[in-house]
């Protein structure tokens, strides 16, 4: 049934595909899990925290987040992103910010406010007792939530955050709007170039499907490690 | 001025009273026991003590220093008051070493060996110095409370409050930590307890506060409380938890 595709189009474009394909993408995944994961936590504890205005800003901004779709963020950052800075920085004319950093700051934006739900969740798991001992050691609020309620908020939540990374992985794809070249990107043009499409969406596929597997082996391996003995 | 000072203290959530003018204090080297029926207000009222629970009225002294003023350093204030919760609150992804040395470092700034070697000084006093590597989930209720104790022993406080520290324990277990307690009391630590442990309220405290519906019904030397108390409601209490 194969007999008329020509699977050797992969091998000869895996560098392309490889280096810089899979390179972007794998550069703009991790880049977003840290900062995602950062501002994510900071946008939790401001939604939990008692002084209203924070936890205002932080409310609004989640809902906004999670009620567009990711690809509008995308558009807007990338136009609106550079009149932006020049505003900031009283430029007359607009900042370049480049199709990677504006795809690096979209993403951690956009994926902060999932992850912010997620970890809201994990601090909201944590006995209030736990709290007050961190607070009756003399422990101060920031203490507090470092070393002992997103420790442990963080260990309970990872199964959560994985699926969330995953998904995000997979839309990483999306920055095709922008002309970027990710992964997928790169496998569609070799398509469109060799007008191999059958083979290269077969290979695109297998990949993500792979990379998803392995990235959910190694996460459950370290939930293991670092998990908590009761 | 005493140890702890409180004074005309009240607390309200919403519009549901829990404290109502509560007024007691605790010398030093005082032990007091705090008992009434669940639900009295004992609980709220030492958690006031360490300012975990604000108050709305009234002011509380520790050392001198007033609890409930804006202007309090609380985490410094905390520091000095050690605590033992109902539910031991190990940080159960610490280990006991950790849980001992952590708030040490990181409060007092004691340099992680000096912190260390003091929590397993008091380790060994708890009679636990076995467990210094395993994680608190590993551990009994029992060897869980008294590592608390120990933790907070560490911080050198300058006197501690105990939350019910045995009504989550098996009946097999509340011994061993009442043991510890008792031993602290007899050297001369300033403690404020709130327990149903009647028979440890006979042998060690100096005095008992007897709550219902969050008033301090009796403030009694020991020999007053256990021999006649004055209130009714107290008798009753006493009556119930002695012969059952």
């Amino acid at each position: 049934m194969f007999g008329q595709f020509d699977f050797g189009v992969i091998t000869r474009n895996l560098p392309y595909l490889i280096k810089v394909g899979m390179a972007f993408t794998i550069e703009l995944t991790i880049l977003v899990i840290v900062l995602g994961i950062v501002f994510g936590t900071l946008l939790a504890m401001m939604r939990l925290s008692s002084i209203k205005v924070l936890s205002a800003f932080a409310t609004a901004y989640i809902n906004l987040m999670r009620s567009v779709p990711l690809v509008l963020v995308i558009f807007w950052f990338y136009f609106l992103v550079p009149y932006i800075g020049a505003w900031i920085i009283r430029s007359p004319t607009p900042v370049r910010v480049g199709a990677f950093l504006s795809s690096v700051i979209t993403y951690s934006m956009f994926e902060a406010a999932y992850y912010a739900e997620i970890m809201r969740a994990g601090i909201q798991s944590i006995p209030r007792g736990q709290v007050w001992a961190g607070y009756a050691l003399g422990l101060n609020y920031w203490q507090t939530m470092a070393r002992i309620v997103l420790p442990q908020a963080f260990r309970n939540m990872v199964p959560i955050l994985l699926t969330q990374t995953i998904v995000m992985f997979q839309d990483t794809s999306l920055v095709y709007v922008l002309s970027i070249t990710d992964f997928l990107g790169a496998a569609s043009k070799i398509a469109e170039r060799d007008g191999r499409y059958v083979e290269m969406y077969i290979f695109a596929a297998v990949v993500y499907f792979v990379i998803c597997v392995v990235i959910s082996f190694l996460v459950r391996r370290l939930q293991r490690r670092i998990a908590i003995i009761r | 001025m005493a140890m702890i000072e409180i004074r005309d203290v009240s607390k309200w959530y919403g519009s549901f009273q829990v404290l109502t003018d509560c007024t007691t204090s605790v010398e030093k080297g005082e032990v007091i026991v705090v008992c009434g029926p669940s639900g009295s207000g004992k609980s709220t009222l030492i958690k006031a003590v360490n300012a975990l629970e604000p108050v709305q009225k009234g002011e509380i002294f520790v050392d001198g220093v007033r609890v409930n003023d804006p202007k309090t350093n609380l985490p410094k204030l905390r520091a000095r008051v050690g605590m033992v919760f109902q539910h031991f609150e190990l940080f159960p992804h610490l280990t006991v070493r950790q849980n001992l040395s952590l708030a040490q470092a990181l409060v007092l700034g004691r340099p992680q060996q000096e912190a260390d070697e003091r929590g397993l000084k008091y380790l060994d006093r708890v009679g636990l110095i076995d467990q210094k590597d395993k994680f608190p989930g590993q551990l009994s209720g029992g060897q869980q409370q008294r590592v608390a104790i120990a933790r907070a022993l560490s911080m050198d406080p300058i006197c501690m409050l105990f939350d019910e520290p045995t009504s989550a324990l098996d009946p097999e277990m509340i011994n061993e930590v009442l043991e510890v307690m008792q031993k602290l009391a007899t050297e001369g630590m300033t403690m404020m307890v709130v327990t149903h442990e009647m028979g440890f309220a006979n042998r060690v405290a100096n005095r008992v506060i007897f709550m219902d519906a969050g008033h301090i019904v009796e403030d009694a030397s020991k020999a007053e409380f256990f021999g006649k108390p004055r209130s009714e409601r107290a008798q009753q209490f006493l009556a119930k938890i002695l012969h059952h």
